[in-house]
């Protein structure tokens, strides 16, 4: 573990094009943001202070979670080039191996900066700093790295069934944005879809309501440790199965 | 057979080489066909939400028929339709294929075959592109028009100008990934690179946020770049909320754009061959 990290500290400059890149890919949302509230005061009753809290929010679960649970490649790098055969080899769950292989420590520089961002914000809005606001901010995070590594475990774990290179990963990229923004603006099927099936309604808006004193989602946001539990469980499911499945590469 | 005979015939068989590539792309898409239909689910949701983010951002004004930034609630949701089908056509992973190609040593191999290794890319991309248009524009196109109140042109003209637009935009995007992909020669991990591409194509073309809803020294800057070109002009004209710019003036700055991208991406490829037989002794 030590000394994968200093391989990947090895190339530095790698390190910083990718901190760049992570912080700059952050930036646009932002820029969405601030343009939206140039033209209007409130997004269905929130204000440009709180959509931007939410943002911090969502910052930091989403950084952990490209930090530890990095399957861009997975199809790839594993299945296509056979490697998913050495890892069976070995005695640690295969998942777990995985995960520590693709350890990419440049994208904690986003969970930095979301906290920086929920620090300055949340004093803006004049936040109550509580004895529960460090716990539930580690429990509710972690849960939303849960929801996260669910998803995506369960949707990598397709590619073990079609040699075709999933496209859908990619594509899915762009939709957890959306449950960054109050779900309440969308219509009933799409936060059904952002709550229930692709949660990511609970690693961005739901939690950080707690924070916000948002009453109306204080209910559904007590469950984000619930779901994250449902969905990692969905996830690790879905890949054993598919594991079982997986019968080597071509040759 | 003069030997004029023989290179033209050999230049018949080369353009039907590149033919063929085309070909082939569009029919390997075809066997991943399935991959597309999610795709199709997946744009229609991102229509979706942008539609009513859009619409929670007009509030009560979006009936009473408020502009933001020359667009109507029903101009904006046509825009946004548009632009993201657009997406579903001119969109491919060119960069990424070139730079595999580049850090696993085949395009050594692609590069002393008898074709031109750029031109063979963008013919692919074109194949592929091609796929994307009859099995994952046009049916995203019709279930967004279903779903949401888009309102498109009549006019067979401006269906044929926004064809020819979308060419270019296909070209212009296509052109900024061969580029990305080819700096994988000269810098040691290109996938930062790659991913910023992605993102501020996404945003400076217009994608997200259409450009005059930028702040005014922003979308100044953007008139300057060729990002714009890809997305938001096209679209805005189809759309019919830009008044002045016609579908000429469009197709002017899409030609310029393509004109002056084929320098940096040309020489890229000189130098790139150039380094590539320096290393290889």
């Amino acid at each position: 573990m030590k000394n994968y990290m200093k391989t990947r500290l090895t190339y530095r400059a790698d390190f910083w094009v990718e901190v760049v890149s992570d912080l700059l890919f952050q930036a646009t949302n932002f820029i969405f943001i601030l343009v939206i509230f140039m033209h209007t005061n409130s997004l269905a009753g929130w204000s440009q202070g709180e959509v931007i809290f939410v943002y911090g929010f969502f910052m930091v679960p989403f950084g952990l979670f490209g930090c530890f649970v990095n399957m861009w490649n997975f199809s790839e790098r594993y299945i296509t080039k056979g490697e998913m055969d050495r890892v069976l080899t070995r005695p640690a769950h295969n998942l777990f191996q995985i995960f520590l292989e693709n350890i990419n420590p440049p994208s904690l520089s986003g969970s930095i900066i979301g906290l920086i961002i929920m620090a300055i914000s949340g004093t803006q809005l004049g936040l109550p700093f509580e004895w529960w606001t460090i716990p539930a901010l580690i429990i509710l995070s972690l849960s939303a790295v849960a929801i996260y590594t669910g998803i995506y475990t369960a949707l990598t774990s397709l590619s073990f069934y079609s040699d075709a290179p999933t496209g859908i990963i990619p594509l899915m990229y762009n939709i957890q944005n959306y449950g960054r923004y109050p779900v309440t603006i969308y219509n009933r099927a799409i936060q059904v879809l952002l709550t229930w099936i692709l949660p990511f309604a609970f690693v961005g808006v739901y939690p950080a309501a707690i924070f916000l004193q948002r009453t109306e989602m204080m209910k559904i946001a007590l469950l984000t440790p619930v779901m994250g539990a449902i969905f990692a469980g969905i996830g690790l499911v879905a890949w054993n199965y598919g594991v079982k499945k997986y019968k080597g590469a071509g040759s | 057979m003069s030997s004029l005979e023989t290179k033209k015939s050999g230049r018949k068989l080369l353009l039907g080489a590149y033919i063929d590539f085309i070909r082939i792309r569009f029919l390997t898409m075809l066997a991943y066909r399935v991959n597309y239909y999610t795709g199709i689910l997946i744009y229609s949701l991102n229509i979706g939400v942008n539609y009513f983010t859009w619409k929670a951002i007009y509030g009560e004004g979006g009936s009473a028929g408020v502009t933001l930034g020359g667009f109507t609630l029903t101009q904006m949701t046509s825009y946004l339709a548009v632009s993201w089908m657009a997406r579903a056509f001119y969109f491919n992973n060119l960069d990424r294929e070139i730079s595999t190609d580049i850090r696993d040593g085949s395009i050594a191999i692609q590069f002393i075959r008898p074709y031109n290794y750029v031109l063979v890319k963008m013919m692919q991309g074109l194949g592929e592109g091609m796929f994307r248009f009859m099995l994952f524009m046009i049916p995203g196109m019709t279930i967004a028009m279903l779903l949401f109140p888009v309102q498109l042109p009549t006019d067979p003209a401006a269906w044929t100008g926004f064809l020819v637009m979308l060419f270019f935009s296909f070209l212009i995007n296509t052109q900024i990934n061969v580029i990305t992909g080819l700096s994988a020669f000269f810098v040691e991990n290109n996938e930062g690179m790659m991913r910023m591409k992605r993102v501020i194509v996404d945003l400076f073309s217009g994608l997200i946020v259409p450009i005059t809803l930028f702040p005014g020294w922003l979308s100044s800057i953007l008139k300057l770049l060729p990002f714009q070109a890809i997305t938001y002009l096209p679209g805005s004209v189809f759309t019919g909320q830009v008044k002045g710019v016609g579908i000429w003036n469009v197709l002017g700055i899409q030609i310029f754009w393509f004109l002056a991208l084929l320098i940096p991406m040309v020489w890229l490829y000189h130098a790139a061959r150039q380094r590539l037989f320096v290393q290889g002794g």
